[in-house]
């Protein structure tokens, strides 16, 4: 694996996946060189108090949804809004959609990853974690086609190992890991 | 299936302006991203391969381009979606509305009227319906002529009543229509209260004065030049101290009029015009 700097992380999960992205974040180094976008499968029209159940120790790190039409910036956390799908544009804005869902889900992981891939190509790292449908697998390809680093749960040590293991099959090149393993992975990125 | 299919940036330019050029619609400053997914589904949808068919088609098959422009458009729309919007509208701006003698309100990309109706439910159990002009615009005459009807399938009932129960609605929600084999259609008197026209925000002008403007999950699909082109035509839409909606991930502050609205509700993305 050849050490691209890296200008955005993003980091899919559905079931299972929330105690290991909190994980992830926590690992970040201080400042971090690039952005990070998390997309779950969640629930809509309801309040979401997501924002505070990823709040971690750390709390310099703000987990934040961003608005339509948001620049991108790093050293800072964005987590796809319910009922969204989350899209990038060119100048490095997020562009939100309510466009049909993808794999039965609004966001979906392979939409975000798609987009990230044609704007970011080889600065980009793709994450995906526990879950219990396909979604990110397909986004994964396109991710790594592009030149960007996929990177995958160890389905062993996820709580739904389908979402991993799916990514798996679907992508040869993608590095099976454990949470602690991404964990030392992430925490001296670009450093 | 969108994703089988790769558009490159400048076939989509093409696109874009091939569709000016035959159908005068103006799509060049939509937002790429999403636009790119749009024309990727129409063609997955069409079976076609490659641009150059697409390109084909729009050129040469009138009937085509009714379909693709209903389809690249999204119309996905909920009745009382974000619940949270309308319990605010219920309590933050509805009181000051009633103060006017006739209130003037615009839904701008209307899609299927979904958001209409629950707009005019809510005017009614205010008691201000019947002083109320609606209008509805959107930029495709499908959608149109479709929200005119208030027609909305009976297996989407259920969420719209659970939605409606949260946005502190307390009536009931099947007062509101009427059941028909497996659709519900919403009740005459809202309809009837609601003009229904075509206008473009990429090119139409304003056409009347209004105390609330409504237009949620549409700006989302413009880049940020046509934000704020719409946004202008809404300040100069509203009369002061009007209000305007906006989706609740939307926002203003990237528009270059930002200075002109004061926030009413930074949760449910509410504004006012100031004077």
């Amino acid at each position: 694996m050849t050490k691209n700097s890296v200008d955005i992380v993003v980091i899919g999960g559905s079931a299972g996946s929330i105690p290991v992205i909190c994980e992830l974040i926590e690992a970040l180094p201080a400042p971090f060189d690039f952005a990070v976008v998390i997309v779950i499968h969640r629930s809509k029209n309801v309040i979401s108090e997501m924002e505070q159940i990823l709040a971690v120790k750390r709390k310099e790190i703000i987990v934040k949804e961003p608005d339509d039409k948001e620049p991108i910036q790093k050293n800072c956390v964005y987590l796809a809004p319910q009922n969204y799908h989350l899209l990038i544009e060119e100048i490095h804005s997020f562009c939100l959609d309510y466009s049909e869902l993808v794999s039965y889900s609004r966001p979906s992981i392979d939409v975000t990853f798609e987009s990230i891939a044609k704007i970011y190509t080889e600065k980009a790292v793709a994450i995906l974690l526990s879950g219990a449908n396909s979604d990110g697998a397909r986004g994964m390809a396109e991710m790594i086609a592009k030149g960007g680093i996929g990177i995958v749960q160890e389905p062993s040590t996820a709580e739904y190992p389908v979402m991993p293991q799916q990514a798996l099959d679907n992508n040869p090149e993608a590095i099976a890991w454990t949470p602690a393993q991404i964990s030392a992975y992430i925490h001296t990125l670009n450093v | 299936m969108d994703s089988q299919i790769q558009l490159t940036t400048e076939e989509l330019n093409e696109i874009i302006q091939l569709i000016y050029t035959q159908h005068g619609y103006d799509f060049s400053d939509y937002a790429r991203s999403s636009l790119l997914r749009r024309v990727a589904r129409c063609m997955a949808i069409a079976d076609f391969k490659t641009s150059y068919e697409l390109k084909y088609h729009l050129i040469n098959d009138k009937s085509f381009f009714a379909w693709f422009l209903e389809t690249i458009t999204v119309n996905v729309t909920e009745m009382f979606r974000d619940p949270i919007f309308y319990k605010e509208l219920r309590e933050k701006v509805i009181p000051t509305l009633a103060s006017y003698p006739i209130i003037k309100v615009w839904h701008a990309g209307c899609a299927t009227g979904e958001e209409v109706y629950s707009m005019a439910i809510l005017l009614q159990e205010a008691g201000l319906l019947n002083r109320t002009r609606m209008y509805a615009t959107d930029l495709n005459p499908v959608n149109l002529e479709r929200a005119r009807q208030g027609i909305i399938p009976l297996k989407q009932i259920r969420e719209y009543t659970t939605n409606y129960i949260k946005s502190g609605g307390t009536n009931d929600f099947s007062a509101y229509y009427t059941a028909q084999y497996d659709n519900a259609i919403i009740h005459k008197e809202y309809r009837e209260e609601v003009v229904f026209a075509r206008h473009n925000l990429a090119v139409d002008q304003v056409f009347n004065e209004f105390q609330l403007v409504c237009c949620r999950n549409v700006m989302i699909y413009f880049n940020q030049e046509l934000q704020n082109r719409a946004v202008h035509l809404f300040h100069d839409s509203l009369s002061p101290l009007g209000y305007l909606a906006i989706g609740i991930k939307e926002s203003l502050l990237f528009t270059d009029i930002k200075e002109q609205f004061e926030v009413i509700s930074p949760l449910a993305r509410i504004y006012r015009r100031k004077k």
